[in-house]
């Protein structure tokens, strides 16, 4: 009898755990689902960046769901119009992907969230502030290429930030689309570890070059 | 046995599995609903994000007693514990609000900060540089802002019916003694200082903080940068001189230094602008300055910046009391500086700021009645045809410090506490026409302590009081002086300050040494403020009433010479100003507006009583306008300083009546200048270029209006000749290259 409640025991102990993996990338899988569409409801990213951070601190080890929380609210920055909200979200933002850092540290991915903060912190106001964080955003881009050359996403990013510098100052589609081709054909040949592993971009930068033809 | 055991198992599962409702509100303290909270039961997915109306919901499969947090960012997060059974929970939740720099209001009457960062900064460092009428000089920039007067004849900052000597600058924390080149007389000289060297500035007009002192009208406190960008070496050609650096980064971004070295030269310049003056020895200047500067282990900075100058320059002017006399002035000056400082985390919200400079200034002034051949004349009689033949030598040594402690708590509440040790010792020996010899000598240890404390009731009420207590050994005598500010934030973009002080400062070197028994002068500031500031425009306005208390009033010394004789001199000053920026309305262009009106009279010095003084005008104006051309990859700047004609006076000693006496006044005319500067950057843009460059044309009084400061009399008060600038325009042009980096994107920041 002892020996069966052990083994009971121990089963739903197995159970428990292997319920709970199931748990994370079930929630993982439906929040990633709704990304899509939050991009087209900017008040749905808060609510989908609050979800991930909940999991995040529920799980305590895992860096991708501080990953996508980061990743929703620097978006959320982005598409923030007024400006002096902007900085909040962009330090809500670091908070979280500093603790991704910390679970993964020199992840490319992460190095690439980095750099969009910097950009989001430009933003405000990119005349006074190019000095400092457009530098600070180059610099993570550039680690990020390093940490994993097959990454598409800094290649990509790289390209954004040409298209929208001015010609006059190097940027425009002319020096913009070579790298975003760069960084398509990364994307094709790019497998993500899992299907939690991020795996976006590819969409935008094929759109941006067609905007550019 | 089995079978129950397992349905029992499941039972219980199955129970424990009945999820539950919990819902609720989200608000602030005054019950308005905040959305975007994130609440979540701790340790599990299970949670929501408020709503448009505060309002959440959730369900969980969770029982017993949990956490349930509530954040959001601005707000002071909230954990309740609940009891989670199988009946729906709803709980509404207050939360309240974080007292951030990003929210809070902020403690300005007074200032005008130029920072890239700060919150309510009203200028950028790069706008001290781009305001054409301002040359390059990091003070004349601060003449584009209401409060400052537009003197022309001679150096510094007059503020607010204060005197130049009034205005102290700090660099560092540390004062500086001699930031402007030695006087020549009715021409204004420049700071020595560049303005590249500096981050930030803060300009305050009046009402400044206790950690500051001697300075009866303003304080201009400049910060120093940390790091270089990168390593560089640069290069500068232009029609007064040649200059180069390099700054050399660490590869760990830990450490730096650099040096510079730069040679001025006015030959050029006055060759082809004809010059008032009749330079026999055009000015030279040699400067060469090193820099470093260290991260510490714990994160604080150790900075060095030091100089050795020197310069010389000789020139003739006609002399006022004869037709065919000329006056033949010449300097000669050395200069050196040094400037450490040390920032330091002690940990706990603890930082201490230790900071000292270190400087000795050398002067040798000469001055010799010349005939029309160039020859030298020695009149002895009258004696004030005698008097201007004269040698001055005269030689200090500075030595400043200051100990900062502070201490930050939650909220932006703050207190701060050091004390400050000023050394002067300057000696001088003045050569009459027949060798008679005067030494003098002037020396002052002064101590200081101070406390301040940052009080912030709420996002909206602030409240910075503090005190300053001082010693100086060359009166003996001791001062306290309170000084307490408010701000109050009366919208979202708007707010009210206001700033009270007492001021006190010792007799400036050229009354001195002074009769015994002197006392420190007085002035006391009330400051009303009031800003609109939004991102792309400021209005701001200021109320301001200054008395003035214990001037100097002057007698004559034992070489004939004016020295301070009793502290019964009193004065006021009392004004409005405006500052308007737009950053919006004309698309690309950039503009500032500023207006101030002052009133003041004061009795010092020699004045027979209470007059307003020949550096203050009624109404100063300044207009501002710049624009980049991106396609053209050059900015246009333009500029125009306005003020209404200022006194001028001829004091002279009434023998009969044993005191001054005015015996002739007038009123100068209107003082008009436009000046315009055109910045070409021809590298812009280019990736990868192995140097950059940038090329600038200044061009002041473009419109080469007449400019009179003020006028000279001669002994006898029959002829009076104008004071104006050394010639009716100038011209600056020159070009900057930096090698060995990309400065595209600096060249952006600097000038979109």
């Amino acid at each position: 009898m002892k020996k069966l409640l052990l083994i009971a025991g121990g089963c739903f102990v197995m159970l428990s755990s292997f319920a709970q993996s199931e748990k994370f990338t079930a929630a993982m899988k439906k929040n990633l689902a709704e990304l899509d569409s939050a991009f087209k409801n900017p008040a749905y990213l808060l609510t989908l960046a609050n979800n991930f951070e909940r999991i995040a601190s529920a799980e305590k080890t895992q860096w991708l769901p501080y990953y996508y929380a980061a990743f929703c609210q620097v978006n959320n920055g982005f598409m923030e119009k007024d400006k002096s909200k902007i900085d909040a979200i962009a330090d809500k933002a670091t908070e979280l992907i500093n603790k991704a850092d910390s679970l993964s540290p020199g992840n490319s991915e992460i190095s690439c969230i980095k750099s969009m903060i910097a950009s989001c912190h430009m933003m405000v106001n990119p005349m006074q502030r190019w000095q400092e964080y457009g530098a600070e955003s180059n610099e993570n881009m550039e680690a990020a290429m390093k940490q994993d050359p097959a990454n598409p996403r800094p290649f990509y990013l790289k390209g954004q930030g040409l298209k929208y510098t001015p010609e006059q100052f190097g940027g425009g589609c002319k020096t913009a689309v070579p790298v975003l081709e760069t960084a398509l054909e990364k994307f094709t040949a790019f497998k993500p570890a899992s299907e939690l592993h991020p795996n976006w971009g590819k969409e935008i930068a094929q759109q941006i070059v067609d905007g550019c033809k | 046995m089995k079978l129950i055991l397992t349905t029992a198992l499941f039972f219980w599962f199955g129970l424990c599995h009945a999820q539950v409702k919990i819902s609720g509100k989200i608000t602030d303290n005054k019950n308005r609903p905040l959305s975007g909270a994130s609440i979540q039961l701790k340790d599990t997915y299970d949670g929501a994000t408020s709503d448009s109306l505060g309002n959440y919901s959730f369900t969980s499969d969770e029982k017993g007693v949990k956490d349930l947090e509530v954040s959001i960012s601005g707000y002071n997060p909230v954990t309740l514990k609940i009891t989670l059974e199988n009946v729906p929970v709803s709980f509404n939740i207050a939360l309240k609000e974080q007292i951030t720099e990003l929210k809070a209001v902020v403690i300005s009457a007074g200032t005008f900060e130029a920072s890239d960062k700060a919150k309510g900064a009203v200028l950028n460092s790069l706008d001290v540089v781009t305001t054409p009428s301002a040359n390059g000089d990091i003070t004349s920039a601060f003449k584009s802002l209401p409060g400052t007067q537009q003197v022309g004849e001679s150096e510094g900052l007059f503020v607010r019916g204060g005197s130049a000597t009034e205005s102290k600058i700090f660099i560092d924390g540390s004062l500086v003694n001699n930031f402007f080149y030695s006087s020549t007389p009715g021409i204004a000289t420049r700071g020595r200082f560049n303005p590249f060297l500096f981050k930030g500035t803060v300009f305050s007009t009046g009402g400044y903080s206790a950690l500051y002192g001697q300075a009866l009208s303003s304080a201009l406190i400049l910060e120093s940068v940390d790091f270089p960008d990168r390593s560089e070496a640069d290069l500068s050609i232009s029609v007064v001189g040649i200059g180069g650096g390099i700054q050399k980064l660490a590869k760990n971004k830990k450490s730096s230094w650099g040096v510079s070295f730069n040679h001025t030269n006015l030959w050029l310049a006055f060759n082809v602008i004809k010059q008032r003056q009749d330079y026999y020895k055009v000015p030279v200047a040699n400067q060469g300055d090193f820099n470093f500067r260290i991260r510490t282990k714990g994160g604080g900075m150790v900075k060095y910046y030091g100089y050795i100058s020197q310069n010389s320059t000789a020139f003739r002017v006609n002399d006022i009391d004869s037709t065919v006399l000329k006056n033949a002035f010449s300097l000669d000056n050395i200069n050196i500086y040094h400037n450490l400082s040390w920032k330091e985390r002690l940990g706990k919200g603890w930082r201490l700021n230790v900071s000292g400079s270190f400087s000795t200034n050398k002067d040798d002034m000469a001055n010799e009645m010349q005939d029309a051949a160039n020859q030298k004349v020695i009149i002895s009689t009258p004696d004030f045809y005698a008097f201007k033949n004269f040698n001055l030598q005269s030689g200090g040594t500075y030595a400043n410090g200051k100990l900062l402690f502070e201490k930050k708590f939650n909220g932006m509440n703050a207190v701060r506490f050091g004390a400050d040790y000023f050394y002067s010792n300057e000696k001088s020996t003045y050569t009459l026409y027949d060798g008679s010899k005067y030494d003098e000598k002037v020396g002052d240890k002064m101590v200081a302590g101070f406390a301040e404390t940052d009080v912030y009731l709420t996002n909206n009420l602030a409240a910075k009081l503090g005190g300053r207590i001082e010693h100086s050994s060359l009166m003996n005598k001791w001062n306290i002086a309170p000084r307490a500010s408010l701000a109050y934030k009366t919208g979202y973009n708007t707010q009210v300050s206001f700033a009270y002080g007492i001021f006190y400062q010792n007799p400036e070197r050229r009354i001195l040494p002074g009769v015994a028994g002197l006392d420190f002068s007085k002035a006391s500031h009330y400051i009303l403020q009031f800003i609109k500031q939004t991102k792309d425009y400021t209005f701001r306005t200021e109320l301001f009433h200054k008395e003035y208390d214990r001037l100097y009033k002057t007698g004559f010394g034992n070489n004939g010479r004016e020295v301070a004789a009793n502290t019964n001199g009193t004065g006021y000053a009392k004004g409005v100003e405006l500052f308007w920026r737009d950053k919006k309305t004309i698309k690309n262009v950039d503009y500032w507006f500023s207006y101030s009106y002052l009133d003041t009279k004061r009795d010092h010095l020699n004045f027979p009583g209470r007059i307003t003084p020949s550096f203050a005008a009624t109404h100063t104006a300044s207009f501002v306008f710049k624009r980049f051309v991106l396609p053209w990859k050059t900015g246009f700047n333009f500029s125009y300083n306005f003020a209404t004609g200022r006194p001028y006076y001829r004091i002279a000693y009434d023998n009969t009546q044993n005191k001054y006496a005015i015996t002739d006044e007038g009123r100068t005319i209107n003082y008009n200048n436009f000046s315009f500067s055109v910045n070409y950057l021809p590298g812009l843009g280019k990736q990868n270029a192995k140097a950059f460059s940038v090329f600038v044309l200044g061009i002041n009084n473009v419109l080469g209006q007449d400019q009179v400061f003020t006028y000279n009399y001669n002994n006898n008060g029959s002829r009076k000749e104008a004071v104006g600038p050394p010639s009716r325009r100038f011209v600056f042009i020159g070009c900057f290259i930096s090698f060995g980096t990309d400065r595209t994107q600096e060249a952006i920041n600097n000038n979109l």
